[in-house]
Protein backbone atom coordinates (compact mmCIF):
# COMPACT_ATOMS: atom_id res chain seq x y z
CA UNK A 1 0.00 0.00 0.00
CA UNK A 2 1.72 3.62 -0.78
CA UNK A 3 0.22 5.89 1.47
CA UNK A 4 1.76 8.78 -0.50
CA UNK A 5 -0.50 7.88 -4.04
CA UNK A 6 -3.37 7.08 -1.35
CA UNK A 7 -3.70 10.42 -0.26
CA UNK A 8 -3.04 12.06 -3.60
CA UNK A 9 -5.84 9.76 -4.79
CA UNK A 10 -7.75 11.10 -1.58
CA UNK A 11 -7.09 14.56 -2.68
CA UNK A 12 -7.52 14.30 -5.99
CA UNK A 13 -11.29 13.67 -4.62
CA UNK A 14 -11.35 16.48 -2.80
CA UNK A 15 -9.59 19.09 -1.27
CA UNK A 16 -8.86 18.04 2.07
CA UNK A 17 -7.65 19.08 5.27
CA UNK A 18 -4.67 16.83 6.63
CA UNK A 19 -7.49 15.25 9.49
CA UNK A 20 -10.02 14.28 6.83
CA UNK A 21 -7.39 12.82 4.87
CA UNK A 22 -6.44 10.77 7.69
CA UNK A 23 -9.39 9.82 8.88
CA UNK A 24 -11.05 8.43 5.55
CA UNK A 25 -7.60 6.58 4.96
CA UNK A 26 -7.97 4.87 7.88
CA UNK A 27 -11.60 4.26 7.36
CA UNK A 28 -10.93 2.88 3.64
CA UNK A 29 -7.32 0.84 3.16
CA UNK A 30 -6.04 1.20 7.16
CA UNK A 31 -7.71 -2.42 7.79
CA UNK A 32 -7.77 -1.70 11.32
CA UNK A 33 -4.00 -0.04 11.53
CA UNK A 34 -4.37 3.56 12.09
CA UNK A 35 -2.16 5.94 10.32
CA UNK A 36 0.13 8.08 12.18
CA UNK A 37 -0.81 11.78 12.06
CA UNK A 38 2.70 12.44 12.36
CA UNK A 39 3.00 10.35 8.73
CA UNK A 40 0.27 12.30 7.07
CA UNK A 41 1.82 15.65 7.66
CA UNK A 42 5.00 14.42 6.88
CA UNK A 43 3.85 12.90 3.50
CA UNK A 44 1.55 16.15 2.85
CA UNK A 45 4.83 17.96 2.97
CA UNK A 46 6.71 16.19 0.50
CA UNK A 47 3.83 16.02 -1.86
CA UNK A 48 3.69 19.77 -1.06
CA UNK A 49 7.41 20.28 -1.67
CA UNK A 50 7.65 18.27 -5.07
CA UNK A 51 4.47 19.95 -6.61
CA UNK A 52 2.23 17.31 -6.24
CA UNK A 53 0.07 19.26 -4.18
CA UNK A 54 -0.94 22.72 -2.90
CA UNK A 55 -1.17 24.19 0.86
CA UNK A 56 -3.05 26.32 1.56
CA UNK A 57 -2.75 29.56 3.87
CA UNK A 58 -3.51 28.18 7.80
CA UNK A 59 -7.24 29.24 8.34
CA UNK A 60 -7.42 30.14 12.51
CA UNK A 61 -7.01 28.33 14.94
CA UNK A 62 -4.71 25.88 16.85
CA UNK A 63 -2.70 22.93 15.93
CA UNK A 64 -1.41 21.71 12.71
CA UNK A 65 -4.99 20.41 10.66
CA UNK A 66 -5.47 24.15 9.51
CA UNK A 67 -4.56 23.64 5.94
CA UNK A 68 -6.58 22.70 3.39
CA UNK A 69 -4.26 20.89 0.40
CA UNK A 70 -5.43 20.62 -3.02
CA UNK A 71 -3.83 18.42 -5.42
CA UNK A 72 -2.09 19.91 -8.41
CA UNK A 73 -1.72 18.31 -12.49
CA UNK A 74 1.60 17.00 -11.72
CA UNK A 75 -0.27 15.09 -9.00
CA UNK A 76 -3.18 14.10 -10.88
CA UNK A 77 -1.38 12.55 -13.52
CA UNK A 78 1.19 10.76 -11.07
CA UNK A 79 -1.93 9.34 -9.41
CA UNK A 80 -3.63 8.71 -13.24
CA UNK A 81 -0.06 6.72 -14.06
CA UNK A 82 0.03 4.69 -10.60
CA UNK A 83 -3.54 3.37 -11.16
CA UNK A 84 -3.13 2.12 -14.71
CA UNK A 85 0.18 0.41 -13.79
CA UNK A 86 -0.34 -3.30 -12.92
CA UNK A 87 0.95 -3.85 -9.73
CA UNK A 88 4.07 -6.49 -9.96
CA UNK A 89 3.15 -10.45 -10.03
CA UNK A 90 4.96 -11.75 -7.38
CA UNK A 91 4.62 -15.49 -6.36
CA UNK A 92 3.25 -16.26 -3.13
CA UNK A 93 5.39 -18.91 -2.13
CA UNK A 94 5.33 -20.56 0.83
CA UNK A 95 9.36 -19.91 1.65
CA UNK A 96 8.73 -20.92 5.37
CA UNK A 97 6.65 -23.57 4.78
CA UNK A 98 8.62 -25.02 1.76
CA UNK A 99 11.82 -24.87 3.79
CA UNK A 100 9.74 -26.88 6.84
CA UNK A 101 8.66 -29.44 4.32
CA UNK A 102 11.89 -29.80 3.09
CA UNK A 103 13.78 -30.03 6.03
CA UNK A 104 10.77 -32.27 7.03
CA UNK A 105 12.20 -34.89 4.54
CA UNK A 106 15.20 -34.71 5.08
CA UNK A 107 15.27 -35.21 8.73
CA UNK A 108 12.41 -38.41 7.95
CA UNK A 109 10.01 -36.35 9.90
CA UNK A 110 6.37 -35.88 8.97
CA UNK A 111 5.67 -33.62 5.98
CA UNK A 112 2.44 -34.70 5.32
CA UNK A 113 1.05 -33.17 8.78
CA UNK A 114 2.71 -30.35 8.48
CA UNK A 115 0.91 -30.08 5.44
CA UNK A 116 -2.05 -30.88 6.97
CA UNK A 117 -1.43 -28.48 10.19
CA UNK A 118 -0.69 -25.24 7.54
CA UNK A 119 -3.79 -26.50 5.02
CA UNK A 120 -5.92 -26.18 8.16
CA UNK A 121 -4.68 -23.19 9.04
CA UNK A 122 -5.57 -21.68 5.81
CA UNK A 123 -8.97 -22.79 5.72
CA UNK A 124 -9.56 -21.52 9.01
CA UNK A 125 -8.55 -17.95 8.14
CA UNK A 126 -10.84 -18.66 4.66
CA UNK A 127 -13.67 -19.56 7.18
CA UNK A 128 -13.43 -16.21 8.86
CA UNK A 129 -13.01 -14.22 5.73
CA UNK A 130 -16.13 -15.78 4.42
CA UNK A 131 -17.57 -14.83 7.32
CA UNK A 132 -16.79 -11.33 7.00
CA UNK A 133 -18.22 -11.69 3.80
CA UNK A 134 -21.19 -12.44 4.79
CA UNK A 135 -21.78 -9.66 7.39
CA UNK A 136 -19.60 -6.80 6.07
CA UNK A 137 -19.96 -3.72 3.42
CA UNK A 138 -18.89 -4.03 0.40
CA UNK A 139 -15.32 -2.88 1.04
CA UNK A 140 -14.58 -5.49 2.88
CA UNK A 141 -15.77 -8.04 0.89
CA UNK A 142 -13.55 -6.87 -1.87
CA UNK A 143 -10.70 -7.20 -0.01
CA UNK A 144 -11.74 -10.47 1.69
CA UNK A 145 -11.93 -11.71 -1.58
CA UNK A 146 -8.53 -11.32 -2.46
CA UNK A 147 -7.23 -12.84 0.66
CA UNK A 148 -9.41 -15.60 -0.18
CA UNK A 149 -8.30 -16.07 -3.71
CA UNK A 150 -4.24 -15.73 -1.82
CA UNK A 151 -5.13 -18.30 0.56
CA UNK A 152 -6.74 -20.50 -2.00
CA UNK A 153 -3.82 -20.00 -4.51
CA UNK A 154 -1.80 -21.22 -1.49
CA UNK A 155 -4.01 -23.97 -0.94
CA UNK A 156 -3.31 -25.05 -4.11
CA UNK A 157 0.17 -25.28 -4.08
CA UNK A 158 -0.18 -27.03 -0.51
CA UNK A 159 -2.06 -29.91 -2.36
CA UNK A 160 0.26 -30.29 -5.00
CA UNK A 161 2.78 -30.52 -2.56
CA UNK A 162 1.35 -33.23 -0.51
CA UNK A 163 0.85 -34.90 -3.75
CA UNK A 164 4.25 -34.74 -4.90
CA UNK A 165 6.17 -35.35 -1.17
CA UNK A 166 7.06 -38.93 -2.48
CA UNK A 167 8.81 -37.72 -5.39
CA UNK A 168 10.37 -34.60 -3.54
CA UNK A 169 11.80 -37.02 -0.80
CA UNK A 170 13.52 -38.92 -3.14
CA UNK A 171 14.67 -35.30 -4.71
CA UNK A 172 15.81 -34.11 -1.10
CA UNK A 173 17.38 -38.03 -0.36
CA UNK A 174 19.23 -38.35 -3.52
CA UNK A 175 20.74 -34.56 -3.50
CA UNK B 1 -0.80 -38.37 7.31
CA UNK B 2 -3.34 -41.44 6.36
CA UNK B 3 -3.93 -42.61 10.42
CA UNK B 4 -7.89 -42.44 10.67
CA UNK B 5 -8.81 -39.94 13.08
CA UNK B 6 -12.12 -41.50 15.51
CA UNK B 7 -14.37 -38.64 16.12
CA UNK B 8 -17.14 -37.70 18.39
CA UNK B 9 -19.83 -40.42 19.41
CA UNK B 10 -23.46 -40.52 19.44
CA UNK B 11 -25.04 -38.24 22.14
CA UNK B 12 -22.62 -35.33 21.51
CA UNK B 13 -25.42 -34.00 19.02
CA UNK B 14 -24.32 -36.33 16.43
CA UNK B 15 -27.02 -36.54 13.68
CA UNK B 16 -24.93 -38.56 10.62
CA UNK B 17 -22.26 -40.69 11.60
CA UNK B 18 -20.23 -43.20 9.43
CA UNK B 19 -17.94 -45.92 11.43
CA UNK B 20 -14.97 -47.51 9.72
CA UNK B 21 -16.93 -48.01 6.49
CA UNK B 22 -15.42 -49.57 3.54
CA UNK B 23 -16.53 -49.57 0.21
CA UNK B 24 -15.34 -50.90 -2.72
CA UNK B 25 -16.39 -50.52 -6.55
CA UNK B 26 -15.05 -54.22 -8.23
CA UNK B 27 -11.68 -54.06 -6.90
CA UNK B 28 -11.55 -50.69 -6.35
CA UNK B 29 -11.40 -49.89 -3.04
CA UNK B 30 -13.04 -46.43 -2.40
CA UNK B 31 -13.50 -45.95 1.31
CA UNK B 32 -10.92 -47.91 3.64
CA UNK B 33 -12.33 -47.17 7.18
CA UNK B 34 -13.69 -43.98 7.21
CA UNK B 35 -14.78 -42.61 10.20
CA UNK B 36 -17.02 -39.30 10.62
CA UNK B 37 -19.50 -37.64 12.88
CA UNK B 38 -21.83 -34.94 11.86
CA UNK B 39 -23.62 -32.75 14.07
CA UNK B 40 -26.69 -31.52 14.79
CA UNK B 41 -27.26 -27.99 12.71
CA UNK B 42 -23.77 -27.82 11.62
CA UNK B 43 -22.29 -26.74 8.00
CA UNK B 44 -19.99 -29.95 7.82
CA UNK B 45 -17.27 -29.86 4.46
CA UNK B 46 -15.83 -32.87 3.10
CA UNK B 47 -12.60 -31.77 0.67
CA UNK B 48 -10.19 -34.03 -1.18
CA UNK B 49 -8.50 -34.89 -4.30
CA UNK B 50 -10.08 -35.77 -7.31
CA UNK B 51 -10.75 -40.16 -6.79
CA UNK B 52 -10.23 -39.88 -2.78
CA UNK B 53 -13.47 -41.43 -1.64
CA UNK B 54 -15.24 -37.85 -0.75
CA UNK B 55 -18.33 -38.39 -3.24
CA UNK B 56 -18.59 -41.94 -1.97
CA UNK B 57 -18.70 -41.01 1.37
CA UNK B 58 -21.61 -38.37 0.83
CA UNK B 59 -23.71 -41.11 -0.71
CA UNK B 60 -22.77 -43.73 1.65
CA UNK B 61 -24.12 -40.98 4.84
CA UNK B 62 -26.89 -40.35 2.53
CA UNK B 63 -28.17 -43.63 2.49
CA UNK B 64 -27.57 -44.06 -1.37
CA UNK B 65 -24.85 -46.27 -1.28
CA UNK B 66 -24.86 -49.50 0.93
CA UNK B 67 -20.89 -49.84 2.68
CA UNK B 68 -19.21 -53.16 2.50
CA UNK B 69 -18.59 -52.80 6.03
CA UNK B 70 -19.03 -50.42 8.84
CA UNK B 71 -22.28 -48.74 9.95
CA UNK B 72 -24.17 -45.54 8.88
CA UNK B 73 -25.85 -43.87 11.86
CA UNK B 74 -28.85 -41.11 11.43
CA UNK B 75 -30.06 -40.17 14.38
CA UNK B 76 -29.42 -42.96 16.01
CA UNK B 77 -30.34 -45.58 13.84
CA UNK B 78 -28.37 -47.95 11.49
CA UNK B 79 -29.32 -46.97 8.16
CA UNK B 80 -27.23 -49.75 6.48
CA UNK B 81 -30.09 -52.22 8.38
CA UNK B 82 -32.80 -50.60 7.02
CA UNK B 83 -34.45 -51.91 4.23
CA UNK B 84 -34.59 -50.29 0.77
CA UNK B 85 -38.44 -49.22 1.22
CA UNK B 86 -37.21 -47.26 4.66
CA UNK B 87 -34.03 -45.68 3.22
CA UNK B 88 -35.77 -44.61 0.24
CA UNK B 89 -38.47 -43.29 2.71
CA UNK B 90 -35.82 -41.68 4.67
CA UNK B 91 -34.10 -40.16 1.76
CA UNK B 92 -37.45 -38.76 0.77
CA UNK B 93 -38.57 -37.18 4.01
CA UNK B 94 -35.27 -36.57 5.97
CA UNK B 95 -32.74 -35.86 3.80
CA UNK B 96 -32.64 -33.04 0.68
CA UNK B 97 -30.39 -32.83 -2.19
CA UNK B 98 -28.15 -30.56 -3.96
CA UNK B 99 -25.97 -32.10 -7.10
CA UNK B 100 -23.52 -30.50 -9.09
CA UNK B 101 -25.95 -29.76 -11.86
CA UNK B 102 -28.93 -29.98 -10.00
CA UNK B 103 -31.01 -32.85 -11.40
CA UNK B 104 -33.75 -31.05 -11.89
CA UNK B 105 -36.40 -32.23 -14.40
CA UNK B 106 -35.89 -30.09 -17.63
CA UNK B 107 -39.01 -30.49 -18.86
CA UNK B 108 -40.67 -29.35 -15.99
CA UNK B 109 -41.15 -25.79 -14.65
CA UNK B 110 -38.89 -24.76 -11.72
CA UNK B 111 -42.48 -24.35 -9.71
CA UNK B 112 -43.01 -28.03 -11.02
CA UNK B 113 -39.45 -28.85 -9.69
CA UNK B 114 -39.67 -27.37 -6.42
CA UNK B 115 -43.07 -28.74 -5.68
CA UNK B 116 -42.11 -32.32 -6.81
CA UNK B 117 -41.21 -33.55 -3.65
CA UNK B 118 -43.89 -31.96 -1.73
CA UNK B 119 -46.57 -33.86 -4.26
CA UNK B 120 -44.72 -37.27 -4.00
CA UNK B 121 -45.16 -36.80 0.30
CA UNK B 122 -48.54 -36.29 -0.93
CA UNK B 123 -48.93 -32.77 0.03
CA UNK B 124 -51.96 -31.07 -1.42
CA UNK B 125 -51.02 -29.80 -4.77
CA UNK B 126 -52.48 -26.40 -3.81
CA UNK B 127 -50.57 -26.26 -0.26
CA UNK B 128 -47.34 -27.63 -2.65
CA UNK B 129 -47.89 -25.16 -5.31
CA UNK B 130 -48.02 -22.18 -2.70
CA UNK B 131 -44.47 -23.73 -0.54
CA UNK B 132 -42.89 -23.62 -4.56
CA UNK B 133 -43.80 -19.82 -4.81
CA UNK B 134 -42.93 -18.87 -1.49
CA UNK B 135 -39.81 -20.64 -1.74
CA UNK B 136 -39.21 -19.15 -5.29
CA UNK B 137 -39.29 -15.15 -3.61
CA UNK B 138 -36.88 -16.65 -0.76
CA UNK B 139 -34.74 -17.34 -3.45
CA UNK B 140 -35.07 -14.32 -5.19
CA UNK B 141 -36.46 -16.10 -8.40
CA UNK B 142 -39.98 -15.66 -8.29
CA UNK B 143 -40.79 -14.21 -11.47
CA UNK B 144 -39.47 -17.88 -12.78
CA UNK B 145 -41.57 -20.07 -11.32
CA UNK B 146 -43.28 -20.73 -14.53
CA UNK B 147 -40.02 -20.96 -16.88
CA UNK B 148 -38.75 -24.46 -17.76
CA UNK B 149 -35.78 -25.56 -15.47
CA UNK B 150 -34.20 -26.41 -19.08
CA UNK B 151 -34.58 -22.19 -20.07
CA UNK B 152 -32.84 -20.77 -16.56
CA UNK B 153 -29.38 -20.08 -16.34
CA UNK B 154 -26.99 -22.28 -13.84
CA UNK B 155 -27.10 -19.69 -10.79
CA UNK B 156 -31.28 -20.33 -11.55
CA UNK B 157 -31.73 -23.77 -11.88
CA UNK B 158 -29.02 -24.17 -8.67
CA UNK B 159 -31.76 -21.95 -6.32
CA UNK B 160 -34.47 -24.09 -7.66
CA UNK B 161 -32.15 -27.25 -6.59
CA UNK B 162 -31.70 -25.65 -3.38
CA UNK B 163 -35.54 -25.10 -3.06
CA UNK B 164 -36.15 -28.08 -3.83
CA UNK B 165 -33.91 -29.99 -1.26
CA UNK B 166 -35.66 -27.10 1.60
CA UNK B 167 -38.93 -27.56 0.84
CA UNK B 168 -39.71 -30.70 2.69
CA UNK B 169 -37.67 -28.73 6.02
CA UNK B 170 -35.41 -31.80 5.54
CA UNK B 171 -33.20 -32.75 8.60
CA UNK B 172 -30.20 -33.00 6.85
CA UNK B 173 -29.20 -31.55 3.12
CA UNK B 174 -26.56 -33.26 1.30
CA UNK B 175 -24.91 -31.51 -1.19
CA UNK B 176 -22.09 -32.83 -3.72
CA UNK B 177 -20.10 -30.09 -5.83
CA UNK B 178 -23.37 -27.62 -5.52
CA UNK B 179 -21.45 -24.75 -7.25
CA UNK B 180 -19.12 -27.08 -9.30
CA UNK B 181 -20.67 -25.66 -12.84
CA UNK B 182 -20.82 -22.40 -11.55
CA UNK B 183 -18.92 -18.87 -11.64
CA UNK B 184 -17.20 -17.68 -8.82
CA UNK B 185 -19.90 -15.07 -8.20
CA UNK B 186 -22.91 -17.09 -9.01
CA UNK B 187 -21.71 -20.02 -7.06
CA UNK B 188 -20.69 -17.66 -3.76
CA UNK B 189 -24.42 -16.49 -3.96
CA UNK B 190 -25.63 -20.41 -4.09
CA UNK B 191 -23.69 -20.82 -1.47
CA UNK B 192 -24.91 -17.93 0.47
CA UNK B 193 -28.46 -18.63 0.24
CA UNK B 194 -27.96 -22.86 0.81
CA UNK B 195 -26.50 -21.78 4.14
CA UNK B 196 -28.45 -19.03 5.22
CA UNK B 197 -31.47 -20.94 4.23
CA UNK B 198 -30.18 -24.40 5.96
CA UNK B 199 -29.27 -22.32 8.86
CA UNK B 200 -32.57 -20.39 9.53
CA UNK B 201 -34.40 -24.02 8.73
CA UNK B 202 -32.16 -25.72 11.50
CA UNK B 203 -31.04 -28.07 8.34
CA UNK B 204 -27.41 -29.81 8.75
CA UNK B 205 -25.18 -29.62 5.79
CA UNK B 206 -23.15 -31.78 4.44
CA UNK B 207 -21.06 -30.61 1.45
CA UNK B 208 -18.92 -32.29 -0.76
CA UNK B 209 -16.36 -30.31 -2.60
CA UNK B 210 -12.85 -29.83 -4.12
CA UNK B 211 -13.05 -26.23 -3.98
CA UNK B 212 -11.30 -24.28 -0.26
CA UNK B 213 -13.96 -21.53 -1.15
CA UNK B 214 -16.73 -23.83 -0.82
CA UNK B 215 -15.69 -25.24 2.47
CA UNK B 216 -14.43 -22.20 4.15
CA UNK B 217 -18.18 -21.85 4.45
CA UNK B 218 -18.08 -24.84 6.72
CA UNK B 219 -18.21 -24.97 10.63
CA UNK B 220 -15.98 -28.12 10.12
CA UNK B 221 -14.07 -29.91 7.43
CA UNK B 222 -12.76 -33.16 6.76
CA UNK B 223 -10.28 -34.08 4.59
CA UNK B 224 -10.56 -37.25 2.46
CA UNK B 225 -7.83 -39.02 1.06
CA UNK B 226 -7.29 -42.72 -0.85
CA UNK B 227 -10.69 -43.84 1.51
CA UNK B 228 -9.51 -42.54 4.73
CA UNK B 229 -10.43 -38.97 6.87
CA UNK B 230 -7.57 -38.13 7.59
CA UNK B 231 -8.68 -34.84 10.01
CA UNK B 232 -11.08 -32.90 10.60
CA UNK B 233 -10.50 -29.45 11.67
CA UNK B 234 -13.12 -26.78 13.82
CA UNK B 235 -12.35 -23.72 12.66
CA UNK B 236 -11.16 -21.83 16.64
CA UNK B 237 -10.93 -18.48 15.77
CA UNK B 238 -13.93 -16.31 15.90
CA UNK B 239 -14.63 -14.22 12.99
CA UNK B 240 -13.62 -11.07 13.54
CA UNK B 241 -13.07 -7.74 10.95
CA UNK B 242 -9.22 -7.56 12.02
CA UNK B 243 -8.89 -10.91 10.49
CA UNK B 244 -9.24 -8.94 7.05
CA UNK B 245 -6.20 -7.39 7.44
CA UNK B 246 -4.73 -10.63 5.79
CA UNK B 247 -6.58 -9.35 2.80
CA UNK B 248 -4.15 -6.17 2.10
Amino acid sequence: MSVPLTLLGLLEREPSHGYDLKRDYDAFFGRGKQLPFGQVYATLGRLARDGKVIAGDAEPGGGPDRKRYVITDAGRHEVDAWLIEPVEPEPHLQTVLFAKVTLALMLGKPASAYLDTQRAAHIRRMHDLTEIKRTGPLVDVLLADHGLFHLEADLRWIDLTSARLTELAEAVRNR
Amino acid sequence: MNTPAVLGSVGHGSLVEARGIYKAFGQTPALRGANVTVRQGEIFAIMGPSGSGKSTLLHCLAGIFTPDQGDVLFDGQLVNAMSEADRTKLRRTAFGFVFQFGQLVPELTAADNIALPLLLNRTKRKVAYKTASTWLDRLGIGDKGGRRTGELSGGEAQRVAVGRALALAPKVIFADEPTGSLDSLTGEKVMDLLTDLARQQGATVVLVTHEARVAAYADRVAMVRDGIVSFVDLPTVPASPAVAKGAN
